[in-house]
């Protein structure tokens, strides 16, 4: 089995910083906003670089949305940044209205998404968000998987005209993917190829995946994994094409098994190509405080839990 | 009659040629929410004046080119969208979309929604509004994006007394008043009526000047009912563009003004007049410029 070779160890919002930096300098039209989270978000290179057109917003989440619509309709590109929770659940009024249904070219960008913001607990932990914001008409919806991952998909929001949720977080994670690499939004990507099963698997899950695959192929298991770093639009045609082949699939994903990853390619599956699914993520529950490690691990959403996924689908083959 | 319709956006016009515009616009506000028996009619007749100065002899705009961006010209938000008949009115009139188009408020395939979209294409309109309290927040954005671009023109916001209610206003007039946004210039529609009944007996603010002025912003109070004040305040309201506080103007109006049995009274905020109440409205609004 191919080594995946780890190029380094970082958190993928810090790759958001570098991306926004990175976009910022392509484009003047490109301003940020950011509700009083800026060392959070990583945003102070940016707000440096370019201090006129940072928009330091205060603790008024809504006000930030309707802010950054204001200003797309000016012309300019906004990325607002702050907590996946505040980003979303907390402005999801403002978002449906004055972004989605109104067509405006605002980049929502979400970081300490899911459990791995550790210690500060269910307040902060959102596990809704890709849900809730994939039911929006209209709007893309990314969870990369690594530093550099998330970098270039940051570029690439930034020249897709139309609104996009950005989703990354909190804990320094395997860099495993290329530095120079070209985001496709909307296209997925093979990490592995393998023959008995599929996993699709979303943002920090996809190095846990690419573990789980090394672990099973010692067991014998060949396992395609395929990174689905965009959950809207899905890519239909690779998940089909890799369904009919391994004929059973395992979705893995840091979020509620509800309105995630898992439940749209559920819903691609049951209207195409009927196959056993089995489904890594939170099961309808809150998260509470801990290290990641520990929560990552407590909410079977770990390398074991993707692993005993892919026996139990492979039984109902 | 001829007089009036010689009036283009933008020239020069008296109030008493104003107000027989709002005559129109407030026929075609009783007349929509009649024809599909559902919509706004109250806030709608209340804001008649305003809005028709505003489109017609205030702000600097382009009707027969509209673009979302809006660069290079003033620009109106329409925070409370439920006043959608006089927003559509007002802008059919003045020549963003045939006027004919009234026809098909609130209709199935309509670009004249319920409340004012963007979705369906409608010129005119930058931004979806209905959801309470949004609007204010969308003209700081705008006004920013001027700021940045140094275009000096305006941005007018207009939102409703009781939709003050709404937390996210007062973030963004906080945000207004520190960065000192100077090309806002405000209006809250202070008929002090919203569904449920007086705004005051609800959840009410006698002291809306002063919850302003502590944002640092700089208040201003008309009769949004009488043409000549309104033409007056909005002069010294441009005056004061550029001298580092956003501007808002404590709007008094009647709920239903110019229909005198929808008058002074939260009932008509979302119900429509049946055939003998429109009959009797339209006797009491001279018909200027000829129903659509």
């Amino acid at each position: 089995m191919q080594t995946i070779e780890i190029l380094g160890n970082n958190d993928t919002r810090s790759g958001f910083g570098a991306g926004l930096l990175e976009a910022g300098k392509q484009n003047n039209n490109i301003v940020a906003l950011c509700a009083d989270l800026t060392g959070s978000l990583k945003m102070d290179g940016f707000k440096k670089e370019f201090p006129n057109r940072f928009y330091q917003m205060g603790i008024a989440e809504a006000n930030m949305m309707g802010v950054a619509a204001g200003l797309a309709t000016g012309g300019k590109i906004p990325f607002t940044g702050t907590f996946a929770n505040f980003s979303t659940g907390r402005v999801y009024d403002q978002i449906r209205q004055s972004i989605a249904y109104s067509g405006k070219n605002v980049k929502i960008c979400a970081s300490h998404a899911g459990v791995t913001l550790g210690e500060d607990g269910a307040t902060h932990q959102i596990l809704e968000d890709l849900g809730l914001m994939k039911m929006l008409p209209g709007m893309v919806v990314i969870n990369p998987c690594d530093y550099n991952q998330t970098k270039a998909a940051t570029i690439a929001i930034a020249n897709h005209d139309g609104p996009c949720y950005l989703r990354f977080g909190r804990p320094k994670v395997a860099i495993f993917t290329k530095p120079d690499q070209v985001f496709e939004i909307g296209k997925a990507v093979t990490i592995y190829e393998g023959t008995d099963v599929s996993i699709f698997c979303t943002g920090h899950l996809v190095w846990k995946s690419i573990q789980a695959a090394q672990a099973l192929a010692e067991k014998g298991i060949s396992a395609e994994v395929i990174n689905i770093h965009t959950i809207k639009p899905l890519d239909d045609q690779a998940i089909l094409n890799s369904a009919r082949k391994t004929k059973c699939v395992v979705t893995a994903e840091e979020h509620m098994i509800n309105g995630g990853l898992g439940d749209s390619i559920c819903q691609l599956l049951a209207r195409n190509l009927p196959t056993p699914v089995e489904m890594v993520g939170v099961n309808d529950t809150f998260g509470e405080s801990g290290t990641p490690d520990q929560l990552m691990a407590k909410y079977h959403l770990d390398v074991v839990d993707v692993v005993a996924a892919v026996e139990k689908a492979m039984t109902r083959k | 009659m001829s007089s009036v319709t010689e009036i283009q956006p933008n020239k020069m016009s008296t109030a008493n040629e104003l107000t027989q515009i709002a005559s129109q616009v407030r026929r075609d506000i009783v007349r929509m929410v009649h024809a599909v028996q559902s919509g706004h009619p109250g806030g709608s007749l209340g804001c008649a004046d305003y809005l028709t100065a505003l489109y017609f002899h205030i702000m600097d705009h382009h009707p027969n080119a509209f673009s979302m961006a809006g660069k290079n010209e003033d620009v109106f938000v329409l925070s409370n969208g439920h006043i959608s008949p006089v927003f559509y009115s007002v802008l059919a009139r003045s020549g963003y979309f045939p006027i004919n188009e009234l026809n098909t408020f609130r209709k199935l395939n309509s670009r004249l929604q319920g409340h004012p979209t963007t979705h369906e294409g409608l010129p005119g309109v930058r931004i979806a509004s209905g959801s309470l309290g949004q609007g204010l927040s969308v003209a700081v954005g705008l006004a920013l994006a001027k700021k940045a671009d140094n275009d000096t023109h305006i941005v007018y916001v207009n939102t409703g007394d009781g939709e003050l209610q709404e937390g996210q206003n007062w973030e963004a007039i906080m945000y207004a008043g520190h960065h000192g946004l100077d090309n806002i210039i405000a209006s809250v529609d202070y008929n002090k009526q919203q569904i449920d009944g007086g705004v005051v007996e609800i959840m009410g603010f006698d002291t809306l000047r002063s919850k302003f002025e502590a944002f640092k912003w700089t208040v201003l109070e008309m009769d949004g009912n009488n043409m000549q004040d309104i033409l007056d305040t909005n002069i010294k309201a441009k005056a004061l563009q550029g001298k580092g506080q956003p501007i808002v103007i404590l709007m008094k109006t009647e709920m239903g003004a110019g229909v005198d049995f929808m008058m002074g009274s939260h009932e008509w905020h979302g119900i429509p007049p049946n055939d003998d109440q429109l009959a009797k409205a339209l006797a009491q609004l001279p018909e200027t410029l000829g129903d659509y």
